[in-house]
């Protein structure tokens, strides 16, 4: 088979070089001097920027298939981080990430492809009403805690009208705001100032954060009247959730009101605004906020409530609040990724939503490690780069068929994962930035109270 | 520290009425009355199923008792939920020990100041002053905690791995470093040899002599029992069957068939 | 705040919010109301189009309940949800398909008996068929357990269930090579004949090649024998369960393996045959899909499987009653659904009744009530 020796043999180069800069991004972020991560972090953009853009030959040495690779592993990666953090670090184990996921793809798609429509209303309902849904449910929460105790349900029903409410409202200032905005974007001939390519930008970065943050809000209210159940029945709700997601998808020109989603043929004409820039920017602020917020009290209450839910009770955790909050910020992970990921690929189908593809974050999760973020970040990039990437190449050559051989060998491979190394590749193992910060031997300065009487 | 703090009956730390239990049909607690006065050490003591732990995951919040009253300082906890009785005041630990096994016993302590870390999410996002600040707080508080109990050697040992008695003792320091006022002890002595025990039973003076504590405890090793505790309930079959001081208790002949069996007091 | 008597009020109702329950309750049952009154409608509006669509998810609902039975059985005894359990349903379809199409089994008396009348070799022959079916599926189910879940049971829930994961898309994907049952859409023969009914002004049969005449319901001997088939295998399982032996084993094992164990019994075996009765089932329930539905491929029974399970945690998951009411249950609303609503809408239905069960009362309706927190 030596046609595709040489391939293989770059493929193999290209991921491993690929790992090697996870590792060494990830290991100049956790470098002591402020300097050294300045210069790290611009550095780790610029050599892969340099990959896409330098030409030798008729391509650069990342060529568009490897770049298409690359978006396509930030996205997965940020979308299992956030499954990282719901299972991995709370223990609560959820197949819903991939409706966050598409909720946040086809949210911020809208926005966008309305904007370069002239039409500023995607922008402004979604933007006013994830403002709105987070007062409203900041209001709810404040309102009660004056009625400590009440049922989960009564509590769901409170919000959820709140919500619905604050959407009304944005839907109508949305419109009426949008009335008094036409005209800024000029016409075909005579563009507005906002029709400029920088007005794009900006309404780009805003779609996706917005759509982040509309994922946060569903799954908070999905979540907390579902968190409550038990492991199990969580993760089949979180199952059905994404599958009633996805049926609306494909509803979304029929029974929801947005006619250029297209509901099951697919939405197309997304501006394709997602550049490596972008990418690495999302990445990195992800991976910073999540390990910030691993490693700090809340994270270890996170992690308490995984490791023993009883116990973390009776040290004072409020352990719904806890599970809603990993729940929440997972979900933002995904919808941000979502939204990244729908404007690189320019185009959006239901199917690439179907809840099968779904357990993709938590194959990878499983594989990379539980316990580690590190593990989920590698595993990401080598789940596309090389499943997705060589392995499908490869395949393809083999024959027609062959690559749906792909979908026979992960779940064999999962199932010997499983019962080798049941604790993912890299286990509870951090890598640089990830690690937990060193904690320095108490010297004995400070006040000290008798010690106890000796004895082991 | 109040002026007659030990026998002050006015206003016991913990006081339990009427408190009962079902399971469906099966009736766990009854009637179960309790008084604990302040700085009291308490021991609660029966055969095995009698009732002695559903008492104290109803204490703790639990389970949500069928009927009666568990009055803590003057509020009636009942309905509350776990975590807001601890941030009330009470600490306990459990039966098999329930450790973060795959945190470091630093971490283990560390949650215990959760609730007062003083820093929230935000500032934990942020890394800002305060979170760094704080957050050294918290850990040295942590570190100088263990060192009280000479466990900080091992802080960065994963709890998992620790022998059975250290894990007790970081459990018992674990549930102090949520500064609780009433510290519900559920079986401490539980797989101890005789030299841990002496150990244990010093600890517990210590710890109620340094920290202002009132301890309840659960025990089955009499030795604990009537060596520190100064006032004992016993149960059975979810009824309170005696109280008193050891002396009473040792010689009380119910108390004494109820572990031995009918006729054995006459052996006894 | 000293506190005199003791009092034995339910201790819940002392907190403020908890007497806010009704917030929760009244939106629940105004959701239930308006759904009553739409159905209502439909009713009124056309009773011969509700009796009909009732009929289709009556017998929908049969066949869910054939899977469900497996699911919660299994659940009932392993605590596991066996994902893979759709797709041995699938099997079972696709070996009713070549039993028929390859060997003509459907069939097979009529070779060796020529002179016996055509109505009986059907009937031996279908029952051969559907015979088959359920052996290969229980075949196929004991060796999953033995294989993949067996080594797994003392290990974490998760990985037990992850492995079910795998174990499903093996046999999906793996059933969608060409070499196996390719990744198309095959059209399903069945092994007999349908004949239809209809009923206006008394019950009439259908002559082949016509029409119903208006304003008639109609019904095929495949909904009959759907029905008699559900009915018959839960008569089997009540009686199994309660006066065999076997039934006791199972249940003492569902209900406490350790202790199980201690009096004797071989749970290991017990768990292999609650499997096999499930697959049995599940096997039965793919041909008679099949022949309702004669379309069949790899990806067939994900759906069906979860709309199964979805049944089976709706009834009570672990109560064997629980599963069939909870099946017809999920019959009827997919029926309606498509019937009144639009079919894509069907699945999006099946799931919302399941996140509403579970916020409701999520040990189902056979289930016992919301156990405490321990």
């Amino acid at each position: 088979m030596d046609f595709n020796a040489g391939f293989l043999i770059i493929s193999v180069v290209k991921i491993t070089a690929v790992l090697a800069w996870i590792y060494g991004l990830l290991w100049v972020l956790g470098h002591a001097s402020r300097a050294v991560k300045a210069v790290g972090v611009v550095c780790a953009f610029a050599v892969i920027q340099l990959a896409l853009s330098v030409r030798i030959g008729d391509s650069a040495i990342f060529n568009d298939f490897d770049q298409g690779l690359l978006f396509q592993a930030c996205t997965m990666a940020m979308v299992s981080l956030g499954l990282n953090l719901i299972y991995g670090f709370n223990g609560q184990f959820s197949l819903g990430q991939w409706g966050f996921y598409g909720i946040g793809a086809y949210a911020a798609a809208d926005v966008t492809y309305r904007w370069t429509d002239g039409d500023a209303r995607g922008l402004l309902v979604l933007g006013i009403g994830v403002m709105l849904g987070g007062l409203t449910i900041w209001g709810v929460g404040q309102l009660l805690r004056r009625y400590a105790g009440m049922p989960v349900l009564s509590a769901f029903t409170l919000y959820l009208i709140g919500c619905v409410a604050a959407g009304a409202i944005a839907v109508w200032l949305g419109g009426a705001l949008n009335g008094l905005l036409a005209p800024l974007f000029g016409t075909k001939g005579a563009p507005g100032p906002l029709s400029s390519a920088a007005a794009l930008q900006v309404v780009f970065v805003l779609a996706v954060l917005i759509a982040g943050g509309f994922a946060a809000e569903v799954s908070f209210l999905f979540g907390l009247p579902v968190l409550t159940l038990g492991s199990d029945y969580f993760g089949i709700a979180t199952l059905g959730f994404t599958i009633v997601i996805n049926t609306l998808m494909v509803n979304s020109d029929t029974i929801l009101p947005f006619p250029e989603m297209k509901g099951g043929r697919g939405m197309i004409g997304i501006p394709k605004l997602t550049t490596w820039f972008w990418a690495f920017l999302f990445l990195v602020l992800v991976i910073i906020v999540m390990r910030n917020l691993i490693h700090s009290s809340t994270g270890r209450a996170i992690t308490s409530v995984r490791e023993d839910e009883t116990a973390a009770k009776a040290m004072g955790i409020d352990v719904a609040a806890n599970k809603l909050l990993a729940f929440v910020i997972g979900s933002f992970f995904a919808g941000i990724g979502g939204g990244v990921y729908a404007h690189f690929i320019g185009f959006l189908s239901p199917g690439t939503f179907d809840f099968l593809v779904g357990f993709n974050p938590l194959i990878i999760v499983v594989f990379g490690g539980p316990g580690s973020m590190s593990g989920t970040i590698a595993a990401s990039f080598g789940w596309i780069f090389f499943l997705e990437g060589l392995l499908r190449v490869i395949l393809g050559q083999m024959g027609t068929e062959a690559p749906t051989w792909r979908f026979v060998l992960y779940p064999i491979a999962l199932l010997l994962l499983i019962l080798v190394r049941p604790q993912g590749l890299l286990g509870r193992a951090e890598w640089g930035f990830l690690r937990a910060p060193e904690v320095q031997p108490r010297t004995h300065d400070g006040p000290r109270a008798t010690p106890v009487p000796a004895g082991k | 520290m109040s002026p007659t703090p030990m026998n002050d009956p006015e206003n016991p730390t913990l006081r339990i009425q009427g408190l009962t239990k079902f399971f469906g049909g099966l009736r766990a607690v009854s009637d179960f009355d309790l008084t604990v006065r302040r700085g009291e050490l308490a021991g609660l003591i029966g055969p095995n199923g009698a009732g002695k732990t559903t008492v104290f995951n109803m204490i703790n919040g639990l389970y949500y008792p069928t009927g009666g009253d568990i009055l803590f300082q003057g509020d009636n906890t009942v309905g509350m939920e776990p975590f807001e009785i601890t941030r009330l005041g009470i600490g306990r630990t459990f039966q098999n020990i329930r450790l973060f096994p795959n945190l470091t016993v630093l971490d283990n302590v560390r949650i215990a100041y959760h609730p007062h870390a003083g820093y929230g999410m935000m500032d934990a996002v942020l890394r800002n002053k305060k979170f760094d600040a704080k957050e050294r707080e918290l850990t040295e508080r942590a570190q100088d905690f263990l060192a009280i109990f000479k466990l900080e050697r091992i802080q960065h040992e994963l709890a998992k791995n620790l022998p059975y008695g250290q894990q007790r003792r970081v459990e018992i320091a674990r549930a102090l470093a949520s500064t609780p006022r009433l510290l519900l002890l559920d079986e401490p002595a539980a797989g101890m040899n005789p030299g841990e025990i002496v150990t244990l039973m010093e600890l517990i003076h210590f710890i109620r002599d340094q920290f202002d504590l009132t301890i309840l405890l659960i025990e089955h090793q009499m030795r604990v029992v009537m060596g520190i505790c100064e006032h004992i309930t016993v149960m059975d079959f979810g009824e309170v069957i005696a109280r008193g001081t050891p002396k009473e208790i040792q010689g009380n002949v119910r108390c004494i068939e109820a572990y031995l069996g009918k006729g054995a007091a006459g052996v006894a | 705040m000293p506190q005199t008597a003791a009092s034995a009020t339910p201790s819940l109702a002392r907190r403020p919010g908890a007497r806010m329950a009704w917030i929760g309750q009244g939106f629940l049952l105004l959701l239930a109301l308006v759904t009553f009154l739409i159905l209502a409608r439909d009713l009124i509006r056309d009773p011969r189009l509700f009796v009909q669509i009732v009929i289709s998810g009556l017998q929908l609902g049969f066949v869910y309940a054939l899977i469900a039975l497996g699911y919660t059985m299994v659940y009932g005894i392993v605590k596991l949800i066996n994902f893979a359990h759709g797709d041995v349903f699938m099997v079972g379809s696709f070996v009713s398909f070549y039993a028929v199409t390859r060997f003509q089994l459907h069939v097979w008396p009529a070779f060796v008996f020529p002179t016996l009348p055509r109505g009986v070799v059907v009937v031996i022959g279908s029952l051969t068929v559907m015979l088959l079916s359920m052996i290969t599926c229980v075949a196929l189910a004991v060796t999953i357990e033995r294989v993949a879940y067996k080594p797994l049971r003392d290990a974490p829930r998760i990985a037990a269930l992850i492995t079910a994961i795998g174990v499903s898309f093996f046999l999906e994907f793996f059933g969608a090579l060409n070499f196996v049952f390719s990744p198309r859409f095959i059209p399903y023969q069945r092994p007999f004949e349908v004949v239809t009914w209809y009923f206006k002004d008394g019950f009439h049969a259908l002559i082949e090649g016509t029409a119903p005449p208006e304003g008639s319901i109609t019904f095929s001997n495949i909904f009959v024998i759907i029905v008699a088939a559900s009915v018959l295998t839960q008569v089997v399982l009540q009686f199994l369960v309660r006066r065999t032996k076997m039934g006791k084993a199972m249940r003492a094992s569902s209900f406490d393996k350790p202790t199980a164990r201690l009096m004797g019994i071989n749970v290991d075996q017990v768990i292999s045959f609650t499997f096999a009765v499930g697959a049995a089932f599940a096997g039965l329930g793919g041909v008679l899909y099949a022949i309702a539905y004669p379309s069949i491929w790899s990806q067939l029974g994900i759906l069906p499987g979860l709309k199964a399970f979805v049944a089976a945690v709706l009834g009570g998951i672990g109560s064997i009653p629980g599963a069939f009411v909870g099946a017809l249950i999920m019959g009827q609303a997919e029926a309606l659904t498509m019937g009144y609503i639009s079919t894509p809408m069907r699945d999006a239905v099946a799931f919302t009744i399941l996140i509403i069960v579970l916020l409701v009362r999520p040990t189902g309706i056979f289930g016992e009530p919301e156990k405490e927190k321990a």
